[in-house]
Formats: structure tokens, C-alpha cells, sequence
């Protein structure tokens, strides 16, 4: 249409207009655009005897600055299942939201409980769709009524169902001590020391992950969300107060200027009050 | 009302003023769209965008073929005869219209995607100017 008013409304959905001006930005500016906030993690989750454990630590990365030391990688999903995400912070949260919204409406619709296979065929279709450009490494644990479930999804959609994973940037460390001490059976104490084990085996080797562990419970009985299970031992500890009474610094001068102002125009409108 | 079948709404290239109204004369309009190339107007900027232009029509491909395969030629038949019904309910062209009926037959009023949280089209700046719309869609333009 080549009129100037008539108009194509955009469609709905993701608006590449810009891509073309980024990527030649990027060309321009080769170091310094901006980084996206990266969950550099360790996640790990097993399945034990009466449900699934889920672990995360809590540190989000921007390139090589820590931006955030306290941030919650397992995600609610539904009553029955949890998320954790590694990869791209805002791409695991709105995803994980998305699915989870998804839930709840299948929930309402059909009054059932929804099942950790069907959260993970959502997830693998939006994910496929997008062909990786969504940056979202998941780990799903829940229990149904099929019984207890530990699937991870890849970014470009690949599903893998295990009774014990690891993902995110320390998942090698993490995956040495599940290959190592993963029994099937386990009992919660065990299960919630393995999953501890891993993650801190996570903190110390890689850089990317940090800080306190968090751990969740699923069991049909219910969820325990501990966070976190375990603080890290680097705390910061004040050694002086820095608040400084008032008075403390002295005024030198004092200058008042009044602002002048004049009447240029009045204008009286009755309000309708019938 | 478009009876053309759906391989041929499929689009190829992505038009660079797709939104941006071009001046008069179809010629590129600098000043609100930005300097021209060629290259810019044959070939998608991001690996994703000829895919999700065309996602919608291929899903619709793709299960329509299925349907014929499972339950014969009428099933399909039927059911885009609905889908052309549900079409025709539109709002003015200037507005936007909530499509409910297209999106029960398409099952989608139940699920939550990227496209009714992004750039909604009900919330976008820029309207097109009422009398013309209208005039262009009545063919008096």
C-alpha cells in the first residue's frame, strides 16, 4: 500500500525492526554493549524415594560483575511442579511464568492437577519455535499423579528425563558428585545432602555460581521451599556504622533566592456538579 | 475476502516499511523509516522473523494436512469454511478486534503466548487516519 494513511497494524509477538540497527551497532561498538543479566549456575535436581529435590545457588552474573547475589532460580510452576532455570535470567523468567500461567489456565479449565509432562511439551514446543534464540537451560521436577518426574529441557527444545541432573556452568562439578553418590531410592536426608553437595561443589569450582544454596521438596504431600538452605560463609560484616548525626557538616553560607511569579492569565470554569 | 488457498499467503521477504507508511508515490521514506538498501529489503535481519511472520499459516498448514490424512477431505473443508465465516467478524478497519471466534475454532482463547503479551496490537501508538481506512476498504479510494 503505497497511500500514506492507510496503516498495517503490527503484528502481535516479538518486533524485529530493530535487529538490523543492533546488529550494526554491535559492529560499531564491539565491546561495550550492553550484556544481559546471565544466570552462570549450577542447578541440580534428583529424584528420590517419595518425590523430587531441587537445588539452585543464588548468584547472577552480568559478564563479570555479580549482579545479583540473592536471586530465586526455582520457579513456581504449579502447586505440584518447580522450575529451575539456568541461562539467560530474563529468558528463564518470563518463560517459566508463561508455562506457568499456561498451567493455571488448563487447571481451571479442566479442573485437574497438571502433569510435569505436560509442562515440559509446552516448554519444548515455544522453545523449539524460538530455535535457541531464547536462552533458557531448565531443570522440571514435580510430582503427579503418574508419580515423581525429573525432566531438563535445552534451549533449542531437547528433552532429557533422568533420575538425577545437573545443568548451568557448573554442572560438571555438580554432575561428578551425583554420578558419585546418586542411589536409586534415596531417602529426603540423603537426597537433600546430595543435592547440597552438588551445588556447593558448583560454588567452590566455578565462578559463575555462588552464594547460598536453595533448595526445594516436592513431594505429593506438598512443597518445602528452603531458602536458602545454606548461607554462604562469605557475609558481609560492617565494621563501623556510617550514618552521621545532623550538624556534622557545617554550613557555610546560605543563599535565598524567591522566584518571582506573575499572574499572565486567569481563567474561571464552573464544574458541573448536577 | 480472500479465497486464495494458504500457500500463497505464505510470505517470503518481509517488506522493510511493513508499519512505517511509505510517502507518496511508493517511493522509501527516509525521514520515518530510516535510510534504504537493497539488501535490507531482500534478506530478514534476524534469523527469526520470516518464521514467525509465517508461523501461524504453517501451523495451520500442518494440521489441516493432518486432519485431511486422518479424517478425509471434508474435514478440513468444513472447517476452514468456519475459519473464513470467523474472519468477516471485524470492528472498523482503524480498530482492533478481539477475534474471539477465530481464536475458540483455533483453540488458542486458552493458551497464553508471547503474541498477547508483546506488542499488542490494541495498545500500539500509532492509529490509522479513520475516514481513509474506511474509504480504502469500501474501494472508494
Amino acid at each position: 500500500m503505497a497511500l500514506s494513511n492507510v496503516l498495517e497494524a503490527p503484528a502481535a509477538g516479538f518486533n524485529f525492526e530493530n535487529s538490523s540497527r543492533n546488529a550494526a551497532l554491535q559492529a560499531g561498538l564491539e565491546g561495550q554493549t550492553p550484556r544481559p543479566m546471565k544466570t552462570g549456575t549450577t542447578i541440580a535436581g534428583v529424584v528420590f524415594k517419595d518425590g523430587v529435590v531441587l537445588g539452585a545457588d543464588t548468584r547472577a552474573t552480568s559478564s563479570e560483575v555479580v549482579a545479583d547475589k540473592m536471586c530465586s532460580k526455582i520457579h513456581y510452576m504449579a502447586p505440584n511442579i518447580y522450575c529451575c532455570g539456568a541461562g539467560t535470567a530474563a529468558d528463564t523468567e518470563k518463560t517459566t511464568d508463561l508455562v506457568a500461567s499456561n498451567l493455571t489456565i488448563f487447571s481451571l479449565n479442566s479442573g485437574r492437577k497438571p502433569r510435569v509432562v505436560m509442562a515440559v511439551n509446552i516448554l519444548q514446543d515455544l522453545l523449539y519455535r524460538y530455535r535457541g534464540q531464547i536462552g533458557a537451560s531448565l531443570i522440571l521436577g514435580g510430582v503427579d499423579c503418574t508419580g515423581s518426574h525429573l525432566y531438563t529441557v535445552g534451549p533449542y527444545g531437547s528433552v532429557d528425563k533422568k533420575p538425577y541432573l545437573a545443568m548451568g556452568s557448573g554442572n560438571l562439578a555438580a554432575m561428578g558428585i551425583m554420578e558419585d553418590g546418586f542411589r536409586p531410592d534415596l531417602e529426603l536426608d540423603q537426597a537433600k545432602q546430595l543435592v547440597r553437595s552438588a551445588i556447593q561443589a558448583g560454588i567452590l569450582n566455578d565462578l559463575g555460581s555462588g552464594h547460598n544454596i536453595d533448595l526445594c521438596v516436592i513431594t505429593d504431600r506438598g512443597v518445602d521451599y528452603i531458602r536458602p538452605y545454606q548461607e554462604s560463609q562469605y557475609k558481609d560484616h560492617r565494621t563501623n556504622k556510617y550514618r552521621f548525626r545532623q550538624g556534622t557538616t557545617p554550613v557555610l553560607t546560605d543563599t535565598v533566592v524567591p522566584l518571582e511569579l506573575e499572574v499572565v492569565e486567569e481563567k474561571v470554569q464552573q464544574m458541573e456538579t448536577s | 475476502m480472500n479465497s486464495r488457498g494458504l500457500r500463497s499467503q505464505l510470505k517470503d521477504s518481509v517488506p522493510v516499511a511493513g508499519f512505517c507508511p511509505q510517502s507518496q508515490f511508493g517511493v522509501q521514506d527516509s525521514l520515518r523509516g530510516g535510510f534504504s538498501s537493497v539488501k535490507n529489503e531482500l534478506l530478514p535481519s534476524h534469523p527469526l522473523e520470516l518464521s514467525e511472520k509465517n508461523f501461524r499459516l504453517n501451523q495451520d498448514k500442518m494440521n489441516f494436512s493432518t486432519l485431511r490424512n486422518i479424517q478425509g477431505l471434508h474435514a478440513p473443508l468444513k472447517l476452514q469454511m468456519e475459519y473464513q465465516a470467523a474472519r468477516q467478524i471485524q470492528r472498523l478497519p482503524f480498530l482492533q478486534s478481539s477475534n474471539l471466534a477465530l481464536d475458540t475454532l483455533r483453540g488458542s482463547d486458552d493458551t497464553i503466548g508471547f503474541e498477547d503479551i508483546l506488542n499488542d496490537p490494541a495498545q500500539s501508538e500509532m492509529m490509522g487516519e479513520p475516514h481513509m481506512m474506511v474509504e480504502y476498504k469500501m474501494g472508494m479510494l
